[in-house]
């Protein structure tokens, strides 16, 4: 037996075709999962890293505690709400938020605190109100920043998603623990290339909204600082 | 569930050795890998920084190694480390302190500014000679705050292993879970928190021993 065989098997079996297990619904399910977990962390953690970056106010405690969330293991998290608030979406959400919140906080912080400090007074200067500096000026020039956090949390939900499945939830998790627990190697290693190549796909999406969804100024921007640096 | 309290303090009491087996285990997988990705990842930088070309595709490379999920990886390795075994967890989180290490060992590397390698190069200082007195102690502000990413998320990620039987603290999780019973996996979330906090401490320790100047340059900055 080897990886090409259990390949194969895996995606020939009929059983993964349709109905609940199939892979397009697998997939389905885990995507839907890390979706909903990364817009909850967004809508937490991006307007109150803007507002921290904006204000300076607290900088070192959010960092700080950003990277002390680093250490909470998802696992326990997942175990323990499970037990806590049973079986179901809520209990993976949470935890799955706790590893997306930390990355995009930091980035929003780094990403408004990153805008030229002329530029800012400049903009203060035309007639601009904080309010209109913070989304008209800050946020533009956050836009890399936050993308890169947002691909740091995509990638790392997408990944730990798997782990839902131990508690009994569906997504790719499913195959890699229902064949890890009846020892069939064709499922397991076919759900983990399943995760692996969602991730990479993940990656490769925020590379090119880098590349092609900024705004033509700031690509400019970052045209002529590469020239620069180069 | 609804009568059973979240931490049942005696639970603790009697398992305080067990617990510290789980800890040593736990420190054992977490660690060693990141010692072995720094090791790894100093001459990987140093070609990187030689050879400049080297960089992009490896930082391509260990930036999908970062996106492989730790079950599944651990799940790939089976076959070949077997069940439950110390090689099967280590191996992946070794790659991941790799891809953590690497940027930041090269952006270290690079921060040392020209006219000073210049000075090491005028003073008569050979190549390696200026790598082991100049350029690496410049990096090690860059390394520790590498290291100390590496490790807590190696510390955290760990536990994962758990799954596939070998998990150190981990272990707590998987048994609390199937006996419906809170209290070892609060007590691995506690003690997983608690290492990674330790061995911050020490990192941050070890640059003020390693590198003073960079302690006092940041409080200046501020």
């Amino acid at each position: 037996m080897n990886w090409f065989t259990w390949l194969g098997d895996f995606f020939s079996d009929p059983d993964r075709r349709s109905g609940s297990n199939a892979i397009a619904n697998r997939i389905a399910e885990h995507l839907l999962l890390s979706g909903e977990a990364l817009l909850y962390a967004a809508l937490l953690a991006v307007p109150l890293g803007l507002l921290i970056g904006y204000t300076g106010r607290g900088v070192t405690v959010v960092t700080a505690m950003a990277g002390a969330a680093r250490a909470l293991p998802t696992l326990g998290l997942v175990t323990l709400a499970v037990l806590l608030a049973g079986v179901g979406d809520t209990a993976v959400l949470v935890p799955l938020v706790a590893l997306a919140a930390p990355p995009l906080l930091v980035a929003a912080v780094e990403g408004v605190r990153g805008t030229d400090p002329d530029v800012r007074d400049a903009a203060r200067g035309v007639g601009l109100t904080h309010p209109q500096v913070l989304w008209q000026v800050c946020l533009p020039s956050a836009l890399p920043t936050l993308l890169a956090g947002f691909r740091t949390a995509t990638v790392q939900v997408i990944a730990t998603a798997t782990v839902a499945a131990y508690v009994g939830l569906g997504g790719l998790g499913r195959y890699v623990v229902d064949g890890l627990a009846t020892r069939d190697y064709a499922a397991t290693v076919g759900g983990a290339l399943l995760v692996v190549l969602l991730a990479v796909a993940a990656q490769a999406f925020f590379a090119l909204l880098a590349r092609y969804a900024l705004p033509p100024g700031l690509r400019a921007q970052q045209r002529a600082a590469g020239r620069r640096s180069s | 569930m609804d009568d059973e309290p979240l931490v049942r303090w005696y639970w603790i009491g009697d398992h305080l050795g067990y617990l510290g087996d789980l800890l040593a285990d736990h420190a054992v997988i977490a660690l060693v890998p990141v010692l072995i990705g720094l090791l790894l990842a100093v001459p990987l930088g140093l070609a990187c920084t030689r050879f400049p070309r080297l960089y992009q595709p490896l930082a391509a490379v260990f930036n999908i190694v970062y996106a492989l999920p730790s079950l599944a990886v651990f799940v790939v390795l089976i076959p070949y480390t077997g069940l439950a075994t110390q090689a099967t967890v280590m191996i992946p989180l070794t790659f991941y302190a790799v891809a953590v290490l690497l940027p930041t060992t090269v952006d270290g590397l690079r921060a040392v500014p020209d006219p000073v390698r210049q000075a090491a190069t005028a003073m008569g200082y050979g190549p390696w000679h200026r790598l082991a007195a100049v350029e690496l102690p410049a990096a090690v502000p860059y390394l520790v705050a590498g290291l100390r990413v590496a490790a807590v998320s190696s510390i955290s990620l760990a536990s994962v292993g758990a799954l596939v039987g070998r998990g150190g603290l981990g272990y707590l999780f998987v048994d609390g879970f199937q006996r419906t019973f809170p209290t070892p996996i609060v007590a691995g979330i506690v003690l997983i928190a608690v290492l990674a906090l330790a061995v911050d401490l020490l990192l941050v320790g070890a640059r003020r021993l390693l590198a003073p100047w960079a302690v006092r340059e940041k409080g200046a900055g501020q």
